[in-house]
């Protein structure tokens, strides 16, 4: 729901990464990587990102979503699993204390511009 | 020619909301963030939890809604400060960012109040996935809405530091699996306390409060 603040948000920060002196030079990719307990929808991102970036220097620039997967490290057992559920409980000792280790991305991770 | 970045997307809100936290914090002022789907009765949560601390803990409200200042109004009737949050004027947002939060918060007086409860945008989606400066997450749940709700949307579960479930005197007239609610909770936040209670008449409200207080007074 809040895609559109986000995707102006990447354009932001992917604008403001493009080096001195290369503003000309189109922006072909932006990549990104989005935790699978983030409230993003991807689909909806790409939409929102292709329509805010016209007139911009990334128009036309593909959206890379890597999806994190999440994963979780027990405080008790020190298990570590990948959580494909919406259950938070160690899977080993079935203590409901655990650490989300990965999971929660929303990072621009870098920007691809086109080799001339 | 790949140029590495490596930024939060979400940084400009994530520095503003420490920037309110720091400064919520320099005025000893607990802050509540208080969010759920619309209609779970958040509004009529927080005018019987307000009637129930004031005048011992001293409060203000922000609300936050995409029109209309019919909330405020209705907790203005507490007899505390209210500031109205319209978020048409930020593009309809469907939650409260930082920087709308400072502005608010602005017009209150933080060396006179102790609690300051934020009633973000009926949304279980995207206030969860933005910091306000808060010391405390709560969801509230009611027995209207679906016993999945939690396991639907795992992420406000998740960050959340505690759940109410309101409406309880509706239970005798609807089909409502009471403990499949309280298990799909408990799958997603198992540490997580949960308050059932019933905003129209009180029932269940001590342990809320007490849990409220003890917060509140662990800060101030």
């Amino acid at each position: 729901m809040h895609e559109m603040g986000i995707a102006k948000q990447i354009i932001e920060i992917a604008t403001s990464s493009i080096p001195g002196g290369m503003e000309d030079i189109p922006v072909e990719r932006v990549n990104l990587k989005v935790g699978k307990l983030s409230s993003v929808v991807p689909d909806s991102l790409r939409f929102c990102f292709e329509i805010l970036s016209i007139n911009t220097p990334l128009s036309g620039a593909d959206l890379n979503i890597e999806v994190v997967p999440i994963l979780a490290r027990c405080n008790e057992c020190k298990f570590e699993w990948t959580i494909n559920e919406p259950i938070f409980m160690c899977k080993n000792c079935k203590s409901g204390s655990i650490e989300i280790i990965s999971g929660r991305e929303l990072d621009i991770t870098s920007i691809e511009l086109e080799n001339k | 020619m790949e140029i590495k970045v490596i930024r939060k997307v979400l940084d400009v809100n994530n520095t503003m909301a420490e920037q309110n936290r720091k400064m919520f914090t320099e005025k000893e002022v607990f802050v509540l963030n208080v969010m759920s789907s619309p209609g779970s009765g958040k509004t009529t949560t927080l005018e019987k939890t307000l009637s129930y601390i004031i005048p011992e803990i001293k409060s203000a409200v922000i609300v936050g809604d995409i029109c209309t200042s019919n909330d405020a109004n209705r907790l203005a009737t507490t007899g505390v400060s209210v500031v109205q949050i319209n978020t048409d004027e930020f593009g309809g947002d469907c939650h409260l960012a930082a920087h709308v939060v400072e502005k608010a918060a602005c017009n209150l007086d933080l060396d006179a109040i102790d609690l300051l409860i934020v009633e973000n945008v009926g949304n279980l989606v995207c206030p969860a996935e933005f910091d306000i400066g808060e010391d405390a997450k709560i969801v509230v749940l009611s027995v209207t809405e679906g016993e999945d709700k939690p396991v639907k949307y795992p992420l406000m579960f998740r960050v959340c530091d505690a759940a109410i479930l309101n409406k309880i005197d509706l239970l005798p007239y609807l089909d409502y699996n009471r403990e499949e609610v309280l298990n799909n909770i408990r799958q997603v936040h198992p540490e997580m306390p949960v308050f059932e209670l019933s905003a129209k008449t009180g029932d269940g409200f001590t342990p809320w409060i007490e849990w409220l207080k003890s917060r509140v007074k662990r800060k101030i």
